[in-house]
């Protein structure tokens, strides 16, 4: 165990000094590393959130409201398809996710018609053609519809995969810098903001669903507080986006939608002055958008986003250019904020925040220091206590810890996996317990002098002895430290990267570059005792 | 230093009797405070939020909670962090579900700029809804069962059952009194916590294993000595390197503790805990139980698992 073939100690040099080129690049500022050669890796440690400051949202597509949107447009075609079968629809009722009603009057080729009518409802997202997506179920004349496993599967999977690309235009447009944007399982967003500490702005824009309706209001009606429910049929009751005690009664029909948009922008009113924003349909937009700006005349057109009127103007001619602009009382801000939002297009389903971790960037650069200067100081404990309980060995063990560090940071910064404070603290405990296997070497060293052994193979059998149990002793620590990192996330994954590193170098160093300079010790040196006091 | 750890010939299997009555003591008291008083579990676990600020000058806490008070947040804490301009707000989960928790951040945040007087840097905002924190809570059960279950399979492969499962009870030993010293202590048991116990898990672990790779080379070595007196010589054969790796650890870990910040104390309690609980129990716990499993004797100098070769 003492010797080593020139081959050993060329590799052992090389891993060392490879440790030492991956780790240099952290003690130099962007600016320096600049001017560095190309062929020098320039890559420094990659810091989570927690310490360079930033914001963790994870967000999740309100899956139900997918299915609920799409029971309700079913139920519109099934109404029509019932009344033109003259099926009384009095009792026809949407109960969690499925229709019911009663008749006795459904022949076999209505459920038929009735199956089909899925097929139409919902081209645009099932490629299957021809095949029905729903369970009618008749239990005795009680007819329950609903949309099957693999429907709902696909629909939620495709609203995920539109939301997603929507949420990163959203972002994209604010300008955040180096943002990260991931689905996680099958309904949830996770989106990494690094140097973004009140993510106040990003937090409301993705809180909107931004679905633009242009509605006409309907006046043959007005709100009335005392029966804040009395609508005329096929109209809604709406309160505006300003001022929630203000009400308008607006006709369900929507006559253009925010699909139809290509574009909009923010700007200014040329007359008074008002931030607005203008829009502009494309083809089929510009259609509708004209024919119902002929048509209405005089009559107020309701501008309505999220349920909620922005404004109601009265329209004063036709519009048949295909553009407008629309003015609620914004500052600059909001009609920048509303132009991003339309240009970004609408969820097809809100979005809810889950869970929200953001650092302020004065946190996370407290946090570093004060890592700093515990590992420091926990470290110079560790060497001094090691001098003194080991004299010379301690010495060779303290340049392994020293190695060692260099070698986590060199490794760290070459996979760019991210430090986190817990993975600082990881870091922190990698000194206390990298040191672990050279305690057991040189118990076990002193054991085999204490038993009457010559001085060099005292040496070669305390390192051939222990190697099993540091095997062991370090294998429980990698399994717990494997288990955290596949159940944890976020900053506390980082503990386990680190103190997965650390086992890994330590056991390393004390094989192979320790071993190497107490052999060189033992055997060049030929001192007349090992130097360890048996007195502790 | 005068006191000598090599060469000991400490009984620790006399003691094994009041150490297990002591062992078991702490273990039913940290059940009963489970119950009694339970776990003052962190927003990571029961959801809510917290919010860390910093203010430029120093303010009334008194003001904070009356200003927050009149928002009808349900129950709200409020309490110096490090130092006296640093302020930690915690507001309990908002009725309603996972989409009402973020009014609770403006509201506060609304309140908090209008009602001090003086520059508010927020440090830190945490909103864990009841969804994310329902799956936290059983991730982190789920975690430490796994870890328990993998190290009595790897000893089980490694040594024998018998070892497996004394290192097995040890481990659930450590486990349940840091959880117990979280009740005792009402220290906020949030997501590190976990990963703390996960860490002890892994240390603890590997000083039992120590100890109980030096029981089977002794059981190899002297066939016919008393059980009682190969296991008092095995614990205090790999005594001192027990000690001094448990110093280095706490040298470190102390280091972290009065140096690392606020945000890191619980974890670095946690650890500190487990480190000196996990170097007992493998003393006086792991090792004196092997005398009552029944660890066989008849080890072959030969077998796929000699640690001697």
């Amino acid at each position: 165990m003492l010797y080593f073939s020139r081959t050993k100690i060329l590799l052992i040099f090389l891993a060392i000094f490879f440790a030492l080129l991956f780790a240099f690049p952290n003690i130099f500022s962007e600016s320096h590393l600049k001017n560095f050669p190309s062929f020098l890796p320039k890559q420094k440690v990659n810091l989570g959130l927690d310490l360079q400051g930033g914001s963790h949202l994870l967000l999740e597509v309100d899956t139900n409201e997918i299915i609920k949107e799409r029971i309700e447009n079913l139920s519109f075609d099934l109404r029509r398809l019932l009344k033109k079968n003259d099926i009384g629809l009095s009792n026809l009722k949407i109960d969690n996710e499925s229709i019911i009603f009663f008749s006795s009057q459904v022949t076999s080729s209505l459920v038929k018609e009735i199956e089909d009518l899925s097929i139409s409802n919902s081209q645009s997202i099932m490629q299957i053609s021809g095949r029905t997506n729903l369970i009618v179920q008749n239990n005795n004349n009680e007819f329950i519809i609903s949309f099957n496993e693999e429907f709902i599967k696909q629909s939620v999977t495709s609203a995920v995969n539109q939301s997603l690309e929507i949420v990163r235009r959203r972002i994209d447009e604010l300008g955040t810098r180096e943002p990260s944007i991931q689905k996680q399982g099958s309904s949830r967003i996770i989106i990494q903001l690094p140097g973004l500490d009140e993510p106040e702005r990003i937090k409301s824009l993705l809180g909107k669903t931004a679905k633009l309706t242009f509605q006409l209001v309907d006046q043959t009606a007005s709100y009335d507080p005392n029966y804040p429910k009395k609508v005329p049929i096929g109209s809604e009751i709406l309160e505006s986006d300003q001022n929630p005690k203000v009400k308008y009664v607006v006709k369900k029909r929507i006559m253009v939608g925010g699909e139809n948009l290509v574009d909009a922008q923010p700007g200014f009113d040329t007359q008074t002055n008002e931030p607005i924003v203008t829009f502009r349909f494309d083809r089929i937009g510009a259609k509708k958008f004209g024919k119902v700006t002929q048509g209405n005349i005089g009559k107020p057109f309701a501008i309505v986003l999220d349920n909620k009127v922005i404004t109601a103007p009265v329209i004063r001619d036709a519009i048949l250019g295909g553009s407008g602009q629309i003015s609620g009382g914004f500052n600059a801000e909001e009609a920048n904020d509303l132009a991003i939002l339309l240009r970004a297009g609408a969820l097809p389903a809100p979005l809810i925040i889950l869970e929200e971790r953001s650092v302020g960037p004065d946190l996370g650069a407290d946090s570093i220091s004060a890592g700093k200067y515990a590992a420091i100081i926990g470290f110079i404990a560790v060497i001094i206590f090691m001098i003194v309980i080991y004299r010379f060995f301690g010495f060779f063990a303290d340049i392994a810890l020293i190695i060692n560090l260099i070698m986590v940071l060199g490794i760290l910064s070459l996979l760019q996996a991210t430090l986190t404070l817990p993975g600082i603290a990881g870091i922190i405990l990698t000194i206390g317990m990298a040191v672990d296997a050279n305690v057991l070497i040189f118990e076990r060293i002193k054991e085999e002098i204490r038993n009457g052994s010559s001085m060099i193979s005292s040496v070669e059998n305390g390192y051939k002895r222990a190697l099993s149990t540091i095997l062991d002793a370090n294998i429980t620590t990698l399994i717990a430290a494997t288990i955290l990192f596949f159940m944890a996330s976020g900053p506390v994954r980082g503990f386990s990267i680190t103190l997965t590193i650390g086992i890994f170098t330590s056991v390393f160093t004390a094989f192979t570059f320790t071993r190497f300079l107490i052999s060189l010790y033992v055997r060049k040196l030929k001192p007349s005792n090992v130097g360890l006091p048996d007195e502790v | 230093m005068k006191f000598n750890l090599n060469n000991t010939k400490i009984p620790f299997m006399s003691a094994r009797i009041g150490a297990f009555i002591f062992s078991v003591f702490l273990v039913v008291i940290s059940f009963g405070l489970f119950f009694y008083s339970g776990l003052n579990f962190g927003i990571d676990f029961k959801g809510g939020t917290l919010i860390e600020i910093e203010t430029e000058e120093q303010v009334d806490l008194g003001e904070i909670r009356t200003a927050l008070s009149s928002l009808s947040l349900g129950d709200v804490q409020v309490q110096e962090f490090g130092s006296s301009n640093n302020i930690l707000i915690r507001v309990e989960q908002q009725l309603g579900g996972d989409s009402v928790q973020q009014n609770a951040v403006e509201v506060v945040k609304t309140s908090l700029n209008e009602s001090l007087h003086t520059t508010v840097n927020y440090r830190r905002t945490e909103v864990v809804g009841p969804k994310v924190s329902g799956e936290l809570i059983k991730s982190g059960v789920i975690a430490i069962v796994v870890a328990v279950f993998a190290m009595l399979i790897y000893i089980w492969f490694r040594f024998e059952w018998q070892f497996s499962l004394g290192a097995v009870l040890a481990l659930i030993h450590d486990v349940i009194l840091t959880i117990g010293v979280f009740c005792f202590t009402q220290l906020e048991f949030n997501l590190p916590i976990i990963a703390a116990i996960l860490a002890i898990v892994g240390y603890s672990m590997n000083d039992t294993v120590v100890v109980y790779d030096r029981v089977r080379e002794n059981l190899r070595k002297h066939r016919s000595k008393p059980i009682d007196d190969l296991l008092n010589l095995s614990i205090n054969e790999t005594l001192s390197r027990t000690i001094i790796t448990s110093i280095t650890t706490l040298l470190a870990l102390v280091s972290l503790y009065i140096f690392g910040g606020s945000v890191i104390k619980g974890f670095t309690f946690a650890m500190i805990w487990g480190v000196i609980v996990g170097t007992y129990s493998s003393i006086f716990v792991a090792a004196p139980l092997l005398k009552y499993l029944d660890v066989k004797r008849e080890w072959s100098t030969t077998s796929a698992v000699d640690s001697t070769k």
